[in-house]
């Protein structure tokens, strides 16, 4: 069974997938730049590092890659994790 | 005769594009700009095996020909021919990071479309092995449809193959000419394609960079993170001042001597006045800030290098955005320390329009290395050499406190700017964090290089100019014999100073202040020059040095207008080349004249308070 939640409410060192993006949330150069660092349905990521209690980027593994995200952009993408 | 062929190195950020582009030139290099933009364009020769010359151009790193900033409209620009002062390159050379393929190859796969003959360098091959990743390049080779050939920049692996590669693609007659591919594929399907290729060309796979992970649990940590990045910043200030006091001091002894053996060459009189006091003194006093700028930029250097930077944009994040900046912001504001001309240059690589602009106006308002003479010698004159707690004397604790004075000075104003002139909505962080790597010598020594050079330059020119210029100034006409009255007062210099004087009296400036911020325009080390010419021709007794300087100043200036006159430097934006820089950073007059007028109002308030708050304290 998939649990879903969103990218920033994901338990740290737990792997996901991304289930769904909402585009509408996102600004279009900031859909853009998200794309391009490899965002997209399907694709397995993982949150590594949250900056400070509260409010700070969030710092994922993305493919091969790590991306600091703010919170506002992480709530925006939907993940599932197998339970 | 034919032009060489010119080949483009393109790729992600973060590929090992210029390492590459290092080992393939060598010391062959050329730093130039794009007409109209101030993107470097970095060119270098490659030498064929049978001695065929190529230009070898390094492109900005971009993800993708749809471009985000400045350095990505080059770079799509140059590969489609499109770019003005740019031929379109006869082949080009795909820098992709083998440990990252699923993401770099979307770039590679949209390059390759353009039809312009392709080799693809999987480079950092070394480094994907090691992170327990092995790679099929004639799969990949296979899927791509072009050369694929494994390199390692750093150890020259895989250099001739690619030169061989270079030569063939150059030298090849094309039988049609290029056409692009008839339709450009969409972000989305060029990025699954590019995944699906990486798949099947992992032939094994284990978890990522525990290298990386495991300085980032403790640089990214919520609390030891923040500890690091202050201690890394303290020891980086300390560094700058602690290292510098030896080199600074043989650059003293040094023109202390040129200048008693030109004296003693020299026959007395205004030529020797004008190699002495105006050019030997004036050069003198802003070359041995060199030591301490060469400390700064290179830890700004290496932190950049080993990928913390990023990790500091990280943390700062938070902190930035309460006043509508990103993260991305610290990095070209931490270059300000240094000098605000680089610090500008800088802000290209923040996408958002309104958030550079801000990041621009508020850059000058870190104390950069220019004003620490200007720091130092009114605090050495004017406040006691004392202890106030152990180990923290009351001199370093004004010092610490001027700069803290244009941090908060910047966050106000930044606060204040992105609620007026520059309102918009934030345009939030994003950003690959690249692992950690070990900085490269000679890529450290090259930046360091570049930065004296630049540095040099200015001394010998702008300041040698101002200086000299100054020196006349102040010295025609001569004062009637007998008369009593001062050379200074006499002089032309001394004329335009009273005109001054009279606008900044109301603030505590007296006249040596009023005639040393005219040259400080060209830049603010040349004020403590100016206040030197001043004395040195005034002075009938011919004492030399710093401390008949201080001694002199402590004389002829009040506490207040001292304490006055610190606070207008913290503010006041008085140098010519960041002036120029960021009007061409913005392309046209009217930022960089709201810039000079902010800051000339805010530095002209703020030192009239200090003035008569501490004229009411008795001080």
């Amino acid at each position: 069974m998939a649990m879903l939640s969103s990218l920033e409410t994901l338990p740290r060192r737990q792997p996901a997938t991304v289930a769904a993006i909402d585009w509408a949330q996102l600004a279009v150069p900031e859909a853009r730049r998200l794309r391009e660092l490899g965002f997209d349905e399907g694709v397995g990521v993982e949150v590594l590092h949250r900056a400070t209690l509260g409010g700070g980027p969030i710092a994922c593994r993305i493919g091969r890659m790590t991306v600091a995200l703010r919170r506002r952009v992480a709530a925006s993408i939907r993940v599932a994790t197998a339970v | 005769m034919n032009a060489a062929p010119l080949v483009a190195l393109v790729g992600n950020p973060n590929a090992g594009k210029s390492a590459l582009f290092n080992a393939l030139t060598g010391a062959r290099q050329k730093v130039g700009n794009y007409p109209g933009v101030t993107v470097e364009r970095h060119s270098g020769r490659l030498v064929l095996e049978d001695g065929r010359p190529v230009e070898l151009v390094d492109l900005p790193g971009a993800y993708s020909l749809d471009p985000g900033s400045l350095d990505e409209q080059v770079t799509r620009n140059v590969v489609m021919g499109s770019q003005a002062g740019e031929r379109r390159p006869d082949a080009l050379v795909v820098v992709v990071d083998a440990a990252n393929l699923d993401n770099h190859l979307r770039f590679a796969l949209q390059l390759i479309a353009l039809g312009l003959p392709v080799v693809v360098a999987l480079n950092m091959v070394d480094l994907a092995e090691r992170d327990g990743l092995t790679l099929d390049a004639y799969i990949l080779a296979r899927e791509l449809g072009v050369k694929v050939i494994p390199t390692v920049a750093v150890r020259r692996r895989g250099l001739d193959t690619l030169k061989a590669e270079i030569d063939r693609l150059v030298s090849e007659e094309r039988a049609h000419p290029v056409a692009a591919a008839d339709k450009i594929d969409d972000i989305v399907t060029l990025q699954r394609r590019a995944r699906q290729i990486a798949a099947t060309a992992t032939v094994a796979e284990t978890p990522t960079r525990r290298w990386t992970h495991m300085l980032d649990s403790v640089a990214l940590h919520p609390v030891a993170g923040p500890i690091l990045l202050v201690t890394l910043l303290f020891v980086m200030f300390q560094a700058v001042f602690a290292w510098s006091e030896t080199p600074v001091s043989w650059i003293e002894q040094g023109f202390v001597w040129l200048e008693a053996q030109v004296g003693a060459f020299l026959p007395e009189g205004w030529f020797r006045s004008l190699i002495t006091d105006g050019l030997i003194a004036g050069v003198g006093a802003v070359l041995v800030f060199l030591p301490l700028i060469l400390i700064l930029f290179l830890f700004i250097l290496v932190l950049e290098a080993t990928g913390y930077m990023v990790r500091a944009a990280f943390l700062l994040d938070r902190l930035m955005a309460q006043v509508g900046l990103s993260g991305r912001a610290f990095i070209p504001l931490l270059s300000s320390f240094a000098c605000a001309v680089p610090g500008i240059m800088a802000t290209r690589t923040i996408d958002d329009e309104k958030d550079r602009l801000t990041t621009i106006l508020i850059a000058p308002l870190m104390t950069c290395s220019a004003r620490l003479p200007v720091y130092t010698i009114i605090i050495s004159a004017f406040i006691p050499d004392r202890q106030v707690l152990p180990f923290v004397g009351l001199q370093g604790l004004v010092l610490l406190g001027l700069y803290l004075m244009g941090i908060v000075g910047a966050f106000v104003a930044a606060l204040l700017l992105r609620r007026t002139v520059t309102k918009g909505a934030s345009s939030g962080f994003m950003m690959e964090m690249p692992k950690y790597q070990w900085p490269r010598l000679p890529d450290v020594v090259l930046g360091l290089w570049s930065r004296a050079l630049i540095f040099l330059k200015r001394a010998g020119t702008t300041i040698a100019l101002t200086t000299v210029i100054l020196w006349a100034l102040l010295s025609f006409p001569k004062p009637p014999e007998g008369s009593g009255i001062s050379p200074v007062d006499y002089s032309i210099a001394g004329r335009i100073a009273s005109g001054i004087e009279v606008v900044v009296r109301p603030i505590g400036f007296n006249r040596d202040i009023a005639l040393a911020l005219v040259p400080a325009m060209a830049a603010r080390e040349v004020a403590v020059a100016a206040i030197g010419t001043v004395y040195a021709i005034d002075d009938t007794e011919h004492e030399g040095g710093q401390k008949a300087m201080t001694d002199k100043l402590k004389r002829n200036w009040s506490l207040p207008t001292a304490l006055a006159f610190l606070m207008w430097f913290v503010f006041a934006p008085q140098c010519i080349s960041t002036i120029a820089v960021t009007r061409r950073e913005t392309n046209g007059w009217k930022w960089p004249a709201f810039m000079v007028g902010y800051l000339f109002v805010t530095a002209y308030v703020m030192a009239g308070i200090t003035y008569w708050l501490a004229v009411f304290a008795g001080l």
